[in-house]
C-alpha cells in the first residue's frame, strides 16, 4: 500500500510536483498520466524517496523520508531511461544486484529466466537492444520479488513489438497480485494496464478517475480535430464558437466537439465563411497511441461541457 | 507471444505485503558497503586509467631503483635510502594525481550517466554507496601502488639485498595513506560536482595547488610576511604531501635538519612524537574530506 500525502517538490522557482495526494491500496495498478513534464517522474523518485521533498509519502506504513532504505526494498523500480555500465556484463550485472538486495544469486537466474533473457547471461549490456534492457530493468526490478513494482515509461524507448511483450508482462504481474504504479504517456498503456489513473498537468493532480471514464468505447460524442488553411484557426475558433460547438485551440490544430450524428456540422459552417478545411481526424476513432495526453484530456472537458 | 511471459504460479507470486525484517543496522549497512567496494574495484581494475597508471608508477619505480642504485654503487641501507629518497618525489608526483582523479570521477561520472538515480532507487543508503565505492577505488589504489612498490622491492633485493625492508614497507604504508587521503579529496569534489569532466578538472587543480602552487605560496608567504618558523611548520604540514615528506625522512631515520630551520625546530620541539604528529595529518586528510562528502551527498536536494 501507499499512502502520499501532500507530497510537494520544487527546483529553485519551478514546482515540479504540487501538493499531490492519493492513496494505493495492496494489488491496485495506478497510472500516473500526463504531457511531458507534467511531473509524473518527479513524483515517482519523490515515492521512492529518491528526491526529498515536502509532505509524507509512506509504504506499507513505513515512511520513506525516515526509513528510505526499508521502504525500498518492498518496491522494485524500472527508470524511464536505462542506466547500466555499459561494460557490464548481463550476469555480473544480476548478480550485483541479488547482493544489493540481499537476495541468493539462484534468485538472479530465476528472474532472468522469468523475463525471457537466459542465456544471454556473458552479453555486455551494450551489446542489448532496448527491448532487451527493459527486460534486463524488469528482471532487476523483480529480482526480489517485490510487492510493489513502480515503472517509470516502461515502453517509451520501445518498437511497437517491444512494448507489446512488455506490457503483456506487467497485466501478468498485475494479475498475479504485486501493486503496480507506473508512468505513462501512451493511452493503450493506460487502458491496458491501469485500474486508476491520476491525470497530472504541471505538477498537480487535476482528476483522479479510472480508464473506463477517460476512454468510454461508445461516447455520443466525438472530438475533431480540424486542420484549417491560410492561418485562419483563430477566426475558425471564433466562428465555430458563435454557431455554439466547444472549441479548444492548440498547436496541433482546432479541437471541435460534436455529437457523433453531426459531425460534418462544423465543417460546414466553416465553408460557409470561405474558411477551408485542409483536412480533420475524429479523435475518439484514432488508436489511443496517436492522441496526446492534452488532447485526450481537453476532449473529456469539451465533452463534459456539451453533455 | 513472448519471450516475456511470466510464470503465473499464484501460490508463489501472490506477493504478501508484510514488511521485511531488516537485519541489524550496522550489519546491513557492511554488506550494502562490500557489494559496491566489489563491483567499483572490478570496475576500476579493469579500466585504462588504472592500467596506465599501474604501468607508469610500476616503471618509473623500477627505473628509480636501478638509477639510485647504480650512481651510488650502495649496497644495503645505504642503496635503499637514496632509493627511498628517489621514489620519495616520484610518489609526491604521481599518488595524489592517481587518487584525485579516481575519486573525482566516481559519483560525478555515475550523476552524468544516470546511473547514480538507478542505484539510489535501490534499498541502499547514500552512505552505504559513498562509503562502497570509496572502500573499492582504495583497494584498486592500494593494488596498484602495491605492484609498483612490489618491483621496486624486487630490484633492491636483488641489488641491494634485503637491508632495510623495514623502512620499505613502512614507505609502502605511508603512500597507501597518501592514497587514501586524496582518494577522500577527490570523492569530496566528486560529490559537490554534476559533471564529470568539471569534477576531473579540479581535481587536477587540486593536485597542482597541493603538489606546487602551495610550495610557493609558503614560500612567498614566508618572505613577505616574515613568518617565525613555528608558523612556517604549521602551514607546511597542512599540506598533506608535506607531512608525508617530512614523515618519510623521519621514518629514513634522516634528520630533518636537510628541510632548513623549520625540520630543526620540528625535530626539536616535537621530538619522538613527531611521525605521530605528521601521521595524524595524513590520516585526518582521509577522514575529514571523507566524512564531509559523506554529510554533502546526504543533504543533496536531487541527486
Amino acid at each position: 500500500m501507499i499512502e502520499a500525502t501532500g507530497v510537494t517538490k520544487s527546483f529553485k522557482r519551478v514546482r515540479a510536483v504540487d501538493n499531490v495526494s492519493f492513496t494505493l491500496e495492496e494489488g491496485d495498478s495506478l497510472a500516473l498520466w500526463g504531457s511531458n513534464g507534467a511531473g509524473k517522474t518527479t513524483l515517482i523518485r519523490c515515492l521512492l524517496g529518491v528526491f526529498p521533498c515536502k509532505g509524507q509519502v509512506k509504504i506499507n506504513g513505513i515512511d520513506v523520508r525516515r526509513k528510505g532504505k526499508h521502504a525500498r526494498s518492498l518496491v522494485g523500480y524500472v527508470p524511464q531511461e536505462l542506466a547500466f555500465h555499459d561494460d557490464a556484463r548481463l550476469g555480473a550485472s544480476m548478480l550485483f544486484f541479488a547482493r544489493l538486495r540481499r537476495v541468493d544469486p539462484s534468485r538472479a537466474v530465476e528472474s532472468l529466466e522469468r523475463v525471457g533473457l537466459t542465456g544471454h547471461e556473458h552479453k555486455r549490456v551494450r551489446d542489448l537492444s532496448g527491448g532487451m534492457k527493459q527486460r534486463l530493468a524488469l528482471a532487476i526490478a523483480l529480482i526480489a520479488d517485490p510487492p510493489i513494482v513502480v515503472l517509470d515509461e516502461p515502453t517509451s524507448n520501445l518498437d511497437s513489438v517491444g512494448r507489446g511483450e512488455v506490457v503483456e508482462a506487467l497485466r501478468q504481474l498485475r494479475s498475479s497480485g504485486k501493486t503496480i504504479v507506473f508512468a505513462s504517456h501512451r493511452p493503450d498503456e493506460v487502458v491496458s494496464l491501469a485500474r486508476r489513473v491520476l491525470i497530472m498537468e504541471q505538477g498537480r493532480v487535476v482528476r483522479d478517475t479510472t480508464p473506463a471514464a477517460l476512454w468510454p468505447d461508445d461516447a455520443p460524442v466525438v472530438t475533431m480535430r480540424l486542420h484549417i488553411n491560410g492561418n485562419r484557426e483563430q477566426a475558425a475558433a471564433t466562428l465555430l464558437r458563435e454557431a455554439g460547438h466547444a472549441v479548444h485551440l492548440n498547436r496541433s490544430g482546432l479541437l471541435v466537439s460534436v455529437e457523433r450524428h453531426r459531425k460534418a456540422e462544423p465543417i460546414s459552417v466553416l465553408a460557409g465563411a470561405s474558411i477551408e478545411v485542409r483536412d480533420f481526424e475524429v479523435l475518439d476513432d484514432l488508436p489511443l497511441g496517436e492522441r496526446s495526453p492534452d488532447e485526450i484530456v481537453i476532449s473529456k472537458n469539451m465533452k463534459e461541457a456539451l453533455t | 507471444m513472448s519471450t516475456m511471459s511470466m510464470q503465473t504460479d499464484q501460490d508463489q507470486s501472490v506477493p504478501k505485503m508484510q514488511t521485511p525484517q531488516m537485519p541489524g543496522s550496522h550489519l546491513t549497512l557492511a554488506r550494502g558497503v562490500l557489494a559496491f567496494a566489489g563491483r567499483e574495484f572490478r570496475d576500476a581494475v579493469s579500466s585504462k586509467w588504472f592500467l596506465l597508471y599501474t604501468v607508469a608508477f610500476s616503471v618509473l619505480a623500477i627505473a628509480v631503483s636501478f638509477v639510485s642504485l647504480a650512481g651510488s654503487g650502495a649496497q644495503g641501507f645505504a642503496g635503499f635510502g637514496r632509493t627511498a629518497a628517489g621514489l620519495l618525489n616520484l610518489i609526491m608526483l604521481i599518488v595524489p594525481l592517481m587518487a584525485l582523479t579516481a575519486g573525482a570521477g566516481s559519483v560525478a561520472g555515475e550523476r552524468e550517466r544516470g546511473t547514480l538515480l538507478y542505484l539510489l532507487a535501490q534499498p541502499i543508503s547514500r552512505t552505504e554507496l559513498l562509503l562502497g565505492k570509496y572502500l573499492g577505488l582504495a583497494v584498486a589504489l592500494c593494488c596498484s601502488l602495491c605492484v609498483g612498490f612490489g618491483l621496486s622491492a624486487a630490484v633492491l633485493a636483488w641489488r641491494a639485498g634485503g637491508v632495510g625492508i623495514g623502512s620499505f614497507l613502512m614507505l609502502v604504508l605511508f603512500t597507501c595513506v597518501l592514497a587514501l587521503s586524496m582518494l577522500s579529496v577527490g570523492i569530496l569534489i566528486s560529490v559537490m560536482s554534476r559533471r564529470s569532466g568539471v569534477a576531473t578538472g579540479l581535481g587536477l587543480f587540486c593536485w597542482l595547488a597541493l603538489v606546487f602552487l602551495s610550495d610557493l605560496g609558503l614560500m612567498a608567504g614566508t618572505v613577505i610576511f616574515r613568518l617565525r618558523v613555528q608558523e612556517v611548520f604549521a602551514l607546511a604540514i597542512i599540506n598533506p604531501l608535506q607531512a608525508f615528506k617530512m614523515g618519510v625522512i623521519v621514518n629514513l631515520n634522516a634528520s630533518l635538519d636537510v628541510l632548513g630551520p623549520v625540520g630543526m625546530y620540528a625535530s626539536q620541539t616535537y621530538g619522538k612524537a613527531l611521525p605521530w604528529l605528521l601521521a595524524s595529518v595524513v590520516v585526518l586528510w582521509v577522514l575529514l574530506p571523507l566524512m564531509l562528502a559523506i554529510v554533502l551527498f546526504k543533504r543533496r536536494k536531487g541527486i
